[in-house]
Formats: structure tokens, C-alpha cells, sequence
């Protein structure tokens, strides 16, 4: 059931994302920047959290996730250092996925060569 | 007077009908990017029996790697030229900018080209998003007690 709920959840981001970029002369740097921080500010109020409990990994997918899990490490490890935790868990749920992207892409660069 | 209303009709009417065609795009697309994010994240919790919070790591190093993947064989430009913001709104596109600027400047060579250049268009993402997680996450430590 939450194969639906994340088709609609990514989907109608998606769909929110291209009507901004259709509309406005927002790049597309704009407008993941612009999802980044929205993501983070819904983690405030634990929205983000709720949205993953009902959409599963649809909600992990999108880049406002980024933002969410930024804030998210950041709080959990407020909660045990106090305010200097803010600083120190701030990449502990999203390493992985900038290691990934950083890796791959060197690897990758070292493998192929650019076409033209 | 005829023909110039009819016109005015398309004129006003073209670029709205490409707006939907790329509004269904971007819906279907994204849509079943996040169906084949949950997916993998629930296959990788079954098969190797994890929580599916370890899943989910796996799921979107997955995602990255396929996108960076594409991107390097070179057909992946098409796809997001094709999807737009179905495929850029998902961590694919994150995959996509890190990839794309690190082949442009591969050529210019490891620290100058590679190391200077490959978070030029992703890393926007990072800058903000840490940013906003900063004084976000302070706000909340400070008005709500954690």
C-alpha cells in the first residue's frame, strides 16, 4: 500500500517542482535549493516524519528528504549533547548519500570519458 | 480578422498545453522514481533481513549510483530533458548535477578540474540545506525544547 502513497507523495512533489519551474525563471539549482530548505523547515514541527510514516520510501526519494535528514541528525543529536550537538550531527544521516554521490562520481569521471 | 483571432487562440493556448504535458510527465516519472525508492527499500529489508532505516541507506546509495551510472554512459541528459523536474526533484538529480560537472571538468585534470569543480551545481543543495537545517534546528532547540 505505501507503493501508492509514494507514487502519489513523489509524484505530485514532482509535479509541484515542475509548475514552479514551468512559471518562474527559477533554474533547476533554484529549485532543488528551494526544496532543500522547505524539507528542513517541515521537520520543525515533525511533518516530515509523519509524511514517512504514511509514504514509506516515496518520501525519502524527493530532495526535500535531504533537508529533512539534515535537521533531523542534527536535533537527535542535540537531544543527547545539548547545543553543540546541533554542529556535530548535522551530516550524520545524510553522509551516506553525499559519500555515494561523491564517490561514484570520481570513479565514474576516472572510467568514461566525456563525449564531445 | 478571422485568422488573427485564431492566433491569438494558440498563441494563448501552446504554451499552457505544454506546461500540462510537462506537468503529467514530471508527475508520472517522479512518481515512479519514489514507487522504485519504496520498492527497493522494502526488497532490501527482506532480503538481507535489516530495519528498514538501514534499507532506506541502501536504497538511496542505489538510486545515486544509477544515476551517476547514466549519466556517465551519456543518456541521462535525455531522460531529464525529457522528465524535467520528474527527475530532477529526486536524489537522481543530485546524482545528475555531481556527475554531469565532474565529467565536463575531468579533462582540466584531479585537483583543478575534478576536486574544484565537481559540487558546482550540486552543491548548492549542501550549502543551503545545511544553512537552513542550522538555524532551523536552532530555532526549534531554542522555542521548543528539542
Amino acid at each position: 500500500m505505501t507503493l501508492i502513497y509514494s507514487f502519489l507523495f513523489c509524484g505530485v512533489v514532482c509535479l509541484i517542482g515542475q509548475i514552479i519551474l514551468d512559471n518562474t525563471k527559477l533554474t533547476p539549482g533554484h529549485l532543488t535549493s528551494l526544496f532543500v530548505v522547505v524539507g528542513a523547515f517541515l521537520d520543525i514541527f515533525d511533518m516530515y516524519d509523519k509524511i514517512i510514516l504514511w509514504a514509506g520510501g516515496g518520501a525519502l526519494v524527493p530532495i526535500t528528504s535531504f533537508g529533512h535528514l539534515l535537521t533531523h541528525g542534527a536535533l537527535v543529536k542535540a537531544a543527547n549533547v545539548g547545543i553543540m550537538g546541533l554542529s556535530m550531527g548535522i551530516f550524520d544521516l545524510t553522509s551516506s548519500g553525499i559519500l555515494a554521490a561523491i564517490i561514484f562520481s570520481f570513479v565514474l569521471a576516472l572510467i568514461f570519458k566525456p563525449k564531445d | 480578422m478571422e485568422k488573427i483571432r485564431y492566433k491569438e487562440i494558440v498563441d494563448k493556448n501552446a504554451p499552457k498545453s505544454v506546461r500540462f504535458k510537462n506537468g503529467v510527465r514530471a508527475f508520472l516519472i517522479g512518481g515512479f522514481v519514489g514507487m522504485l525508492g519504496d520498492f527497493l527499500m522494502q526488497l532490501y529489508a527482506y532480503l538481507f533481513h535489516i530495519p528498514t532505516k538501514e534499507a532506506s541507506v541502501f536504497m538511496i546509495i542505489t538510486l545515486i549510483f544509477f544515476g551517476c551510472l547514466f549519466t556517465a554512459l551519456g543518456f541521462f541528459d535525455n531522460f531529464v530533458k525529457y522528465a524535467k523536474a520528474g527527475l530532477i526533484i529526486p536524489i537522481t538529480g543530485f546524482a545528475h548535477a555531481t556527475m554531469s560537472a565532474t565529467l565536463e571538468y575531468a579533462r582540466e585534470g584531479l585537483v583543478t578540474g575534478i576536486g574544484a569543480n565537481m559540487l558546482k551545481l550540486s552543491g548548492s543543495v549542501i550549502i543551503f540545506g545545511v544553512i537552513s537545517a542550522y538555524f532551523f534546528g536552532l530555532v526549534r532547540l531554542i522555542f521548543f525544547g528539542g
